[in-house]
């Protein structure tokens, strides 16, 4: 694409601004528009339910360095969402009613923390997502809340009862499953979730489900109804229940819409268009497996894989990645490469799990699919390349023997 | 150049190990440290890769 060419970007997120920055960096030098429904440059999210929400960190550090590169030249369009695509013209509706026609586009749309019915607009209930939500909930931790009451416990759920605890708040940590984190380690890991949160003071109840909110007087969140009939005290509730990618808007743009944006392996989801981060959802021939990845590192490696495919089609190859993840809770550093799914092999290869400190690989049908780190991040780096590599799970038990 | 690691952001997630273990190492006690500072110019596409791949923003190059 020769310098009278547009790209827009929509979605101004981590994605986006790899996508951006790379575009730049792979040498187009035509017109740049980031479109974003939130009116801030990109930002860092990881941040929000840890640092930010303890109060360590103010806003102006969780700006993205790369939204202010002179060399990124972009247009920026803030604080306007997309509301509409023709894939076929390339062509852009936006919410203040204007058109954009491009000859490319990069969706980095994103995806949407996913309410429980009954709970939008109850003063008291919180989702975390985006920086208005959190500095929101961080607001009323600040405000001294008797309790709070945490709706699922998966990364953002198990991360929000540790700032909690961390700023000494009563938590209570719900979750239908047995313990926290199953869907994503399994019972024998989650188990290890469950201990470190009791032993900071969590009121942990698991394998139970919410059954409704309760109101005071004002409108305002006073209780959680759970369905083995207690009703725990609650001045603040967070629903952490996962996040849905936001494809509503591409409703007849002749996209494919599948549980985010159906595209070919190297990331294109129809000529001239490309998908990246969490909306994307493609073929990855690591795993041969159609996937959809919502972490931080894929926000990054998508956004500048896309860029290529959207600037060179021709010599477009697979996103073939390895998804790695990072979360903090209390003093442990979790980290995890791969893809695990229920009823794959665990074998704990260094540490233990009672010390809160080990390595556990995962392994499905003779290979390893997944490294497991607390506080033990060395071994996850190393073996992630070798999953790319096919290691079979014989020889990855063998590095620990 | 020179590569340097503020350690109070460094969380030592180790991608920039992951990238480049000729200049990022984790040690025993797990934590990331640059084995060579002045790396040679021949580096500089993955250091640069990874300065710019770190969750934390804790990674420099500084030009001499």
């Amino acid at each position: 694409m020769d310098d009278s060419a547009t790209i827009a970007v929509v979605g101004a997120s981590t994605a986006g601004l790899a996508a951006a920055g790379s575009l730049r960096a792979r040498g187009f030098t035509g017109r740049l528009v980031m479109i974003g429904e939130e009116r801030f440059r990109p930002y860092d999210r990881p941040p929000l339910s840890k640092q930010f929400l303890t109060g360590q960190w103010d806003s102006d550090r969780l700006a993205l360095p790369g939204a202010d590169a002179p060399d990124l030249d972009v247009d920026w369009r803030l604080g306007v969402g997309a509301t509409g695509l023709d894939a076929a013209s390339r062509t852009i509706g936006l919410a203040d009613g204007s058109e954009l026609r491009c000859d490319g586009i990069v969706l980095a749309c994103g995806a949407s923390a996913r309410r429980l019915p009954g709970t939008l607009g109850v003063p008291g209930i919180h989702v975390l997502r985006t920086l208005d939500d959190a500095a929101a909930l961080r607001r009323d931790l600040e405000s001294g809340p008797g309790r709070v009451v945490v709706v699922g416990a998966g990364f953002v759920g198990c991360e929000v009862a540790a700032t909690c605890r961390t700023r000494n708040i009563a938590v209570t940590l719900v979750d239908p499953l047995d313990v926290p984190l199953q869907r994503v380690f399994g019972a024998a890991v989650g188990a290890v979730f469950a201990d470190l949160h009791r032993s900071a003071g969590v009121d942990v109840r698991t394998g139970v489900g919410v059954a409704g909110f309760d109101t005071d007087a004002s409108g305002r969140v006073s209780r959680v109804r759970l369905d083995d009939g207690t009703a725990p005290e609650a001045t603040v509730v967070v629903v952490g229940v996962g996040a849905v990618a936001n494809t509503s808007w591409l409703e007849g743009s002749g996209l494919k819409i599948d549980d985010g944006i159906r595209c070919d392996p190297s990331c294109v989801a129809a000529p001239g268009i490309v998908a990246v981060g969490d909306v994307l959802r493609w073929q990855n021939p690591v795993f041969d497996e159609s996937m959809r990845v919502e972490h931080w590192d894929h926000a990054f490696a998508s956004g500048e894989h896309a860029a290529g495919s959207l600037l060179d089609p021709a010599n477009a190859g697979p996103l073939a990645t390895v998804p790695w993840f990072w979360s903090d809770q209390y003093d442990r550093k979790i980290q995890f490469a791969g893809r695990i799914a229920p009823g794959d092999d665990m074998v704990v290869v260094d540490g233990s799990l009672d010390e809160h400190r080990f390595v556990a690989l995962f392994g499905r049908a003779g290979r390893l699919v997944g490294v497991l780190g607390m506080n033990r991040p060395r071994h996850v780096i190393g073996l992630r390349p070798r999953i790319a590599e096919g290691i079979t799970f014989a020889d990855a038990l063998a590095v620990f023997a | 150049m020179k590569v340097t690691v503020d350690y109070d952001l460094c969380e030592s997630n180790a991608i920039c190990v992951g990238i480049d273990p000729e200049t990022f190492e984790i040690r025993d006690d797990d934590v990331m440290y640059i084995i060579d500072e002045h790396p040679d110019a021949s580096r500089r596409a993955k250091i640069e890769e990874a300065v710019r791949r770190c969750p934390k923003q804790a990674l420099a190059i500084i030009e001499e």
